[in-house]
């Protein structure tokens, strides 16, 4: 971790905590209203692979484009999405981020640079090499991020972009979050070889990071943006991670056989993103127990004004449905 | 007034909304060496940053598409044949049609998707499809079918303007088929439909490529005293209902000639419309002039016998317009 520490001032490395620390309590929070029945929809729970969204993002700016998976709240939070209104629309109220049309598998704000979390498997990937088209001809520098799993390295169209990334220069970061499962298949019985070699042949730079090291994902991130600013063309990043909790919030209803051992599961637990880089902060002397404190209480305080806010928030009018399929419907 | 051929009216088109605003890319397979004539010498007058050929990977550029213009830019994407929409399908069913109303209109989506669509060239099953049903029943996409190269020059350069995803389905074998067009600015509103010969027997909708042997059939009809009304709608979606109900209660009969597929066609569509808000005005039933559900053969004879013709069309006016009420 000290590499990157070096380059890190003591405000932005309490920055990335608090960032992993919202995202995670924004979760347990919907895990328990999910678990409640509050919620209308299925959701994915990033638990376990803050690291990433928050190590990357850090480098980038509103300008700077992100797509995101059917696991996307963390992508969403760690780019600067409001959480109250990514509650609300998970909620599915009027005052979501996206009025309650999308969902958690569909929070945006173009804002924001956040082209969305997205249902389809693999179906950022695309997205963001038209983004990094898009940023190469406003030619000042901005960058695209495709965040996908390693169920969505096995589509034909990571390769795709892959050849035309490098082909054209491309400024297109393709982050890798290999969580180990795609969906409920372990991810060696689904992908042969290393995904992190997929980028070889297309020469395009790879490198495989740890996914629960913060400052391992910076680093590597930093590289990457920066190189893409440059014109450098595209990389790809293999973060290795683990998904502590399910595919989906409710998959005891219907997932009979386990699919992974208990002991694996508390393995990984063990290595904790936000818990190791408090522990890293703390030894390090670069905060202090009540600072830590002061951010859990804060981030706490987040969390609740979210609730509030998205339980105040009303329903979407029923005769809005139909309302904006087209900007120009006639 | 010049004549033109419809693919050098679409070529101006292009030309002319590039000129116009410079926020507009063009991508796609071959769109330096255009394979159609579409896009020929917009690689040399624009650069290859604004007009690029891709690799030959439908999934990415129908999803690229969607994200260049996510990120601010006005796009045209050719798809080549109407057939390799299946393969870049994700993204124009998942994302481009819905990206829009998932994030509550947050974004606009200007992409004008071109693809030459239909058979009569022996171009086999998996280069002759009529895609536009599939397309239609996305909901997100608007779908222009020019019938004439005045009409592709006007649609196409409404396309290129508007907000939202449209697939421009040029008949395949019709590129080389020449027609006025006015030298002025001609852009044609997106959901406007045209009464390409007035009659007053029987409405004749026909779409795209049917334009042409339904306005013949009507030409022969016409020594017979039967006046064959045809109608183009030219875009399916915006669906100028209004212009094809008008013109059923003036004659009371309707065929809707189209070169889908029967199941699910664009002409199952219209004919259920009409029969719904124009029951109490027509004096026969509905047809519809269609292609059968199978492939579309190889075999120029066997291809004949499954598009529709003239002949299928004057068989389906005859009989609509000898009709009468089983005692």
């Amino acid at each position: 971790m000290s590499v990157a520490a070096s380059n890190l001032s003591r405000e932005e490395l309490l920055a990335l905590y608090q960032r992993m620390l919202l995202i995670r309590r924004m979760e347990e929070q919907l895990a328990r209203d999910c678990a409640a029945g509050k919620l209308p929809g299925p959701v994915h729970l990033y638990v376990g692979q803050e690291a990433i969204a928050v190590g990357v993002c850090h480098h980038l700016e509103d300008r700077d484009w992100i797509t995101s998976t059917h696991r996307g709240h963390g992508h969403f939070l760690a780019k600067g999405g409001d959480p109250a209104r990514m509650m609300a629309e998970i909620y599915g109220r009027a005052d979501g981020i996206c009025g309650g049309f999308g969902g958690s598998m569909h929070v945006a704000d173009f804002s924001k640079g956040i082209i969305g979390a997205n249902g389809i498997v693999g179906g950022g990937i695309a997205l963001a090499t038209g983004a990094a088209l898009a940023a190469q001809l406003d030619g000042d520098g901005k960058v695209a991020v495709a965040f996908f799993g390693d169920g969505a390295a096995n589509q034909g169209v990571l390769m795709e972009a892959l050849n035309v990334g490098a082909l054209w220069k491309l400024p297109l970061i393709l982050i890798c979050e290999n969580n180990g499962f795609s969906e409920f298949s372990p991810t060696a019985t689904v992908t042969a070889g290393r995904i992190v070699e997929r980028a070889r042949p297309f020469g395009v730079p790879a490198l495989k990071v740890d996914g629960n090291d913060v400052l391992a994902v910076w680093q590597a991130a930093n590289q990457a943006v920066r190189r893409a600013r440059e014109g450098g063309g595209p990389t790809l990043i293999e973060a290795i991670t683990y998904r502590t909790r399910g595919h989906v919030e409710y998959e005891v209803t219907f997932i009979t056989e386990p699919y992974r051992s208990e002991a694996e599961v508390e393995a990984w637990r063990a290595k904790d993103p936000i818990g190791r880089f408090a522990a890293y902060l703390a030894t390090h002397g670069l905060a202090a127990a009540d600072e830590l404190e002061a951010i859990e209480r804060a981030v706490g305080e987040t969390v609740a004004e979210a609730v509030r806010v998205a339980e105040a928030s009303p329903e979407p009018d029923p005769a809005s449905a139909t309302g904006h399929m087209f900007a120009n419907p006639r | 007034m010049a004549r033109k051929r419809m693919i050098q009216a679409m070529n101006e088109a292009i030309l002319e909304e590039m000129e116009r605003d410079p926020s507009i890319v063009l991508f796609g397979e071959d769109v330096k060496a255009s394979l159609f004539g579409d896009t020929r010498g917009l690689w040399k007058r624009f650069g290859p940053d604004r007009v690029r050929d891709t690799p030959i990977c439908e999934a990415l550029i129908s999803g690229m598409a969607v994200g260049a213009a996510a990120a601010g830019r006005r796009v045209i994407c050719h798809m080549m044949f109407g057939n390799f929409v299946y393969t870049g399908m994700d993204a124009i069913a998942n994302q481009a049609a819905k990206l829009r109303y998932m994030t509550n209109g947050q974004i606009t989506l200007p992409i004008t998707f071109l693809a030459v669509s239909g058979g009569g060239r022996s171009a086999a099953a998996q280069h002759s499809d009529a895609v536009h049903p599939v397309l239609a029943n996305l909901g997100g996409i608007k779908i222009v079918m020019p019938g004439s190269p005045a009409d592709a020059k006007g649609l196409l350069k409404a396309a290129i303007r508007d907000d939202d995803p449209v697939f421009f389905l040029q008949a395949a074998g019709r590129g080389g088929e020449p027609g006025e067009v006015p030298d002025e600015e001609l852009v044609i509103p997106l959901g406007e439909a045209c009464i390409r010969r007035p009659g007053r027997d029987v409405t004749l909708v026909a779409i795209g490529a049917m334009v042409r042997p339904a306005i013949k059939c009507a030409e022969a009809l016409a020594g017979e005293g039967i006046e064959v009304e045809v109608v183009d709608p030219r875009t399916l979606v915006p669906l100028d209902l209004e212009t094809i109900l008008a013109s059923v209660r003036r004659t009371g009969r309707l065929i809707v000639v189209d070169e889908a597929r029967d199941t699910c066609s664009s002409a199952s569509h219209i004919a259920a419309l009409a029969a719904e808000h124009a029951f109490d005005a027509l004096r026969a039933p509905i047809r519809r002039v269609t292609v059968p559900d199978c492939c579309i053969p190889y075999a120029p004879v066997l291809e004949r016998a499954v598009l529709p013709g003239v002949e299928h069309i004057e068989a389906a006016v005859r009989a609509t317009v000898g009709w009468r009420r089983p005692r």
